[in-house]
């Protein structure tokens, strides 16, 4: 069934069992943002150390798509430098916009290819790009500030 | 004659796709918009292929043919409601009806009865439709006037134990859903009106969610205005309608200005048309104000009260269903008194969104999400909720295959 490719079990599992839940105390920036369409919502904490993500943590409710795509970024980005992730971020948009056509950069992604699926369903490119998006926005807060 | 679902749907041609690989489409989103049937398709498509003009203006054959054609469709409206025809504006949406409302009561100057200042008072519920309370906070904001709400019970019904002190000797408008577009819920009339009256307030009611679906007739209700949206009406988009009194609408202001709402014009001022010309500038969507009073015929034809009926029966077969599925909770009503064809639930922990998802995957379609009435949800302590809303065309085998359909979901999601 083609909803399988939707809803594989490593989405599953993250919606159960996120990572990186709950808001850190410190943090460089915070932003939240909101599905408009259907409400979902999501707060993230970010920490930048000398161009490096130390420390990114989330709060949010939300479909099983949206939370656990972001459950998922948060492990993928968490140490790597603004640069790579920025890279992953790229990535990850390309694979949402491709309707279906591409299975996703393995090496860039790691898991995260699982969201391929998604790009099937216009209405749902905005849940699996919520967390995506929140980060987009609170890097380059981090980098405003720095300058 | 028993109420025939199975032949209604033979009268709408989106029945006869497929939906996702093949399956059968089982429409359950009506309160979002309806499907149309033939007749009304025929009737937009008819208009402009053979009778194309516009209204009330040209000296040809075709001017006049478009003017009796919507015209006619104004005099179907009115007998629908019970109104006189010179009551009944067509506007683009529901929403445009409410809006227009809203502008004109903040345009109207001291001498009018419409005039809002600060002191005045306006009352919503918290269950309104965001078309029925942004309109309203807005003009409470430019006018200076407070505005105040009815809260609701735990079971989705408006509490009126506080009427007297919402309901103020300083209200001047008081707007409210006829039936809650995610409770289900048929609003009590009569204690508000009587009460708003009293002070001389005018009521507003959102009829979108009720129109469809029952029979109204506006002098019973007694109500001051009334809105409902062709679209969810079995007719075109594009043409929502506004009811008003007489009386009324003789001293409301306009609220949109241009050609057709005049009177007379000179290079520095303007008199008005008569209503509903008033209401009425520009060339107004004249197919589709065509095509809602050929989808008001097809209803009176097969019967409001049949309709409601039919409806009631598959909300209590819905309702009963959901008690047996394991972690459904029903938001809104659980008995059928005062209770409409709209039913809203959640499922354990499942997201609406993956539910209906799910349940699109078996060709079932439903609303996710918060229904525009972001805070009726806040209250509820819930982001969302999957919407069924019923109408004429679905039968026992809609609600059953949605009943299988959230059962499966349970265990798909459940897996891993």
């Amino acid at each position: 069934m083609q909803l399988d490719n939707l809803y594989q079990e490593v989405i599953l599992d993250h919606y159960k069992h996120p990572e990186n839940k709950g808001l850190s105390e410190q943090k460089d920036v915070q932003v939240h943002h909101v599905n408009l369409s259907c409400g979902d919502e999501i707060t993230l904490n970010l920490t930048v150390h000398e161009n490096r993500i130390y420390d990114l943590s989330w709060d949010g409710n939300g479909c099983a798509i949206s939370m656990a795509s972001v459950s998922m970024m948060s492990g993928l980005l968490k140490n790597k430098s603004l640069d790579e992730a920025t890279l992953v971020l790229e990535s990850f948009l390309s694979l949402m916009q491709s309707k279906g056509t591409q299975s996703g950069d393995e090496h860039l992604l790691e898991d995260a290819v699982v969201f391929a699926g998604v790009s099937k369903y216009p209405s749902r490119i905005k849940c699996a790009l919520l967390g995506w998006m929140a980060f987009k926005d609170a890097s380059l807060q981090v980098q405003g500030k720095n300058q | 004659m028993t109420f025939n679902a199975t032949a209604i749907r033979e009268d709408f041609p989106i029945f006869k796709r497929t939906i996702r690989e093949g399956r059968r489409l089982v429409y359950l989103d009506s309160g979002a918009t309806s499907q149309k049937p033939n007749a009304v398709i025929d009737a937009e498509m008819d208009f402009y292929r053979y009778h194309n003009a516009a209204v009330h203006r040209g000296a040809h054959q075709l001017a006049e043919e478009a003017t009796d054609a919507y015209e006619g469709a104004r005099t179907i409206v009115a007998e629908f409601l019970g109104a006189r025809s010179d009551e009944i504006i067509f506007t683009k949406s529901a929403t445009e009806s409410l809006n227009l409302l809203a502008y004109s009561f903040g345009g109207a100057n001291k001498t009018n009865r419409f005039h809002l200042q600060p002191g005045d008072r306006i009352v919503v519920t918290e269950m309104e439709h965001h078309a029925n309370l942004v309109p309203w906070q807005e003009l409470a904001k430019r006018t200076g006037a407070e505005l105040a709400w009815f809260g609701f019970d735990e079971s989705g019904r408006l509490d009126l134990s506080t009427i007297e002190s919402i309901i103020t000797p300083n209200t001047k408008v008081v707007a409210l859903t006829h039936q809650s577009n995610v409770f289900g819920t048929i609003n009590p009339l009569n204690a508000i009106v009587d009460q708003a009256h009293q002070y001389g307030a005018v009521v507003v009611l959102d009829a979108c969610q009720s129109v469809p679906h029952m029979s109204i007739d506006v002098q019973d209700l007694g109500v001051d205005f009334l809105a409902f949206s062709g679209h969810k009406s079995l007719g075109p988009t594009g043409v929502g309608i506004l009811w008003g009194k007489s009386e009324l609408l003789n001293e409301l202001p306009p609220f949109l200005f241009g050609g057709s709402m005049i009177e007379s014009v000179t290079m520095i001022d303007a008199t008005w048309a008569p209503p509903p010309r008033k209401f009425e500038a520009g060339v107004p969507n004249m197919a589709q104000a065509v095509g809602l009073g050929v989808a008001l015929r097809y209803l009176q034809n097969i019967g409001l009260q049949e309709i409601h009926a039919h409806e009631v029966a598959l909300t209590g077969r819905l309702l009963q269903g959901l008690q047996e599925v394991s972690g459904a909770q029903v938001v809104g009503p659980t008995d059928l008194n005062m209770r409409g064809g709209v039913v809203a639930f959640t499922l354990s922990d499942i997201h609406p969104h993956d539910l209906g998802q799910f349940l699109d995957a078996q060709g079932i379609a439903v609303r996710t999400g918060h229904h525009c009435a972001w805070p009726l949800n806040r209250k509820l302590g819930v982001t969302a909720t999957t919407r069924a809303s019923i109408y004429l065309y679905n039968d026992e085998d809609d609600i059953d295959a949605l009943l299988a359909g959230v059962n499966d979901a349970s265990e798909y999601f459940a897996r891993s």
